[in-house]
């Protein structure tokens, strides 16, 4: 099921999100979400906090039932236990979510382990050389525990290439870390969909993120898209408030008060 | 408590459905059992000699004024075995072993590592309550049946040392002998049995349940713990109840 490098890119898969509307205790997160991801595409989705990314990027991946609307991966309801085994899919946590319990090796392998799909020593051989993939080689023995963000959401990545995946999803995968990591991090999201040519969401607030890495780039405020467009498109933008979140930064304020 | 009753049968029913599974996630079985055990042996040990002892010196002076002291091994050896061993037992392990479930699963829940076994298309139940139901089943009655044990060695200790009862080792097992049944015995792992399984889903659906920070999960871990209890007790009478239809 995994492939190494030198093998073709996996299927990649297309996503459609059509009227999505979710509450919490009656307070309206997403009011009517419509977008598509074509197949192989990086689609990030950039927004302020509190504008119902995570939220938007759990339902794409099953772990949230809207209450109303559908998300299709290639045409079929993400809700579907179908659709969970024909398709692999892998998200990547901000936090890294790894399981404290297992080391580092053992979370990397977990989805081969508990599906039984590889022997023992085959597992350990592809978990050594997901962790060379995203830098750390020899880390395979160490408790999550003992490790930086920046290394924990590596390891998560090298636990989501393991599936193989044909959609990975990211949650603000560059937050919480320094510039330098940032822009490795965002570079092993471009090497990987030209490596396993999988469709990847991300979703961040991190301009440089957005416009280094992403084909297509949804702007989403207060639950609902402003606007879909190529980066350029998205630079473009005349909208107030979407040219205001993609501009605003200290340095207008300290000119205020200098003059 | 009694609102989730629906939701804990839910998932008792869905664990049960995934029995067949148990070989494969016999590691897990494993690692549980080795926790239960290990974190409650001593406990068991101390707190069932203690019981045994105490349920001898209340009753022990008083049978003797009468010249009834013959009779105290029959009555510490029932009172253990069918009652206060699985109880008492079950109530330390719910302390324990139910708390520390709740919080291992209420932590998981909080830092999103359920949300990542879902997105590996690992089912929560199989790799969370499965081993751990599984585990406390089999390792509850084990230690009932040992507590028992002790239990009775604990009221032999206290008649054979205590100059008021002054009841000999041997008088007192030939009575417990006489008044204990294997069908008594059998009353107390039925119900072990039963409060394991409590243990083991309450602890384990209100961890599943938790939400908020660190201090969600140190309320999943009161809920679990007093859930459980509560349960443990409310069974207790209703068990005694049905058990007492076998009687002969």
């Amino acid at each position: 099921m995994t492939q190494s490098p030198q093998q073709p890119p996996s299927h990649a898969v297309s996503v459609q999100v059509r009227g999505l509307r979710k509450s919490f205790n009656g307070q309206p997160v997403l009011k009517g979400i419509d977008f598509e991801v074509a197949p192989g595409e990086i689609f990030v989705i950039m927004g302020p906090s509190g504008s119902g990314k995570s939220v938007l990027l759990r339902h794409m991946i099953g772990l949230e039932t809207p209450d109303e609307g559908e998300i299709l991966i290639d045409g079929q309801p993400v809700q579907s236990p179908e659709t969970m085994n024909k398709y692999r899919m892998a998200m990547v946590f901000q936090s890294g979510a790894l399981l404290n319990s297992l080391s580092v090796g053992e979370n990397v392998g977990l989805y081969l382990s508990e599906h039984r799909l590889k022997p023992a020593e085959e597992i350990a051989r592809i978990v050594v050389e997901k962790l060379e993939l995203v830098g750390l080689k020899g880390q395979e023995n160490r408790s999550p525990g003992e490790l930086s963000g920046g290394m924990k959401k590596r390891v998560a990545l090298a636990r989501a290439l393991v599936i193989d995946p044909q959609l990975i999803l990211y949650d603000e995968p560059t937050s919480e870390l320094d510039p330098l990591m940032a822009v490795a991090i965002g570079q092993e999201i471009l090497e990987l969909k030209r490596r396993i040519g999988a469709t990847s969401i991300v979703v961040s607030h991190s301009r440089d993120l957005a416009f280094g890495i992403a084909d297509h780039i949804a702007i989403i405020i207060d639950g609902r898209i402003l606007f879909i467009g190529t980066p350029d498109e998205v630079r473009r933008q005349s909208d107030p408030i979407i040219h205001e979140f993609l501009t605003v930064d200290f340095k207008p304020k300290q000119r205020k008060e200098d003059s | 408590m009694f609102q989730n009753i629906g939701e804990i049968l839910i998932l008792l029913w869905r664990t049960l459905g995934a029995l067949p599974l148990t070989l494969r996630h016999r590691r897990k079985v494993g690692d549980q059992l080795f926790e239960i055990g290990n974190a409650s042996l001593l406990m068991a040990c101390i707190l069932s000699l203690f019981i045994g002892g105490v349920i001898a010196l209340q009753t022990g002076p008083r049978l003797a004024e009468r010249g009834l002291s013959n009779l105290l091994g029959g009555l510490v050896g029932l009172s253990v075995c069918e009652e206060l061993a699985p109880v008492m037992m079950s109530i330390l392990i719910a302390g324990r072993i139910g708390s520390a479930m709740a919080a291992e699963i209420g932590s998981m829940r909080v830092y999103q590592e359920i949300d990542a076994l879902r997105t590996m298309n690992i089912d929560p139940i199989h790799y969370l309550v499965l081993p751990r139901l599984v585990a406390i089943t089999v390792a509850l009655p084990v230690l009932v049946l040992f507590s028992i044990l002790v239990g009775w060695i604990g009221g032999a200790l206290v008649c054979s040392l205590n100059h008021q009862i002054h009841l000999s080792f041997s008088a007192y097992f030939n009575n417990l002998r006489q008044a204990v049944e294997w069908f008594d015995l059998t009353k107390g792992f039925v119900k072990s049995f039963v409060f394991a399984v409590v243990i083991g889903i309450v602890s384990c659906h209100q961890g599943l349940q938790t939400i908020g920070g660190p201090r969600g999960i140190g309320r999943s871990v009161t809920k679990a713990v007093v859930n459980s209890i509560v349960l443990i007790l409310i069974l207790d009478y209703f068990l005694t109840r049905a058990l007492l239809f076998f009687d002969k």
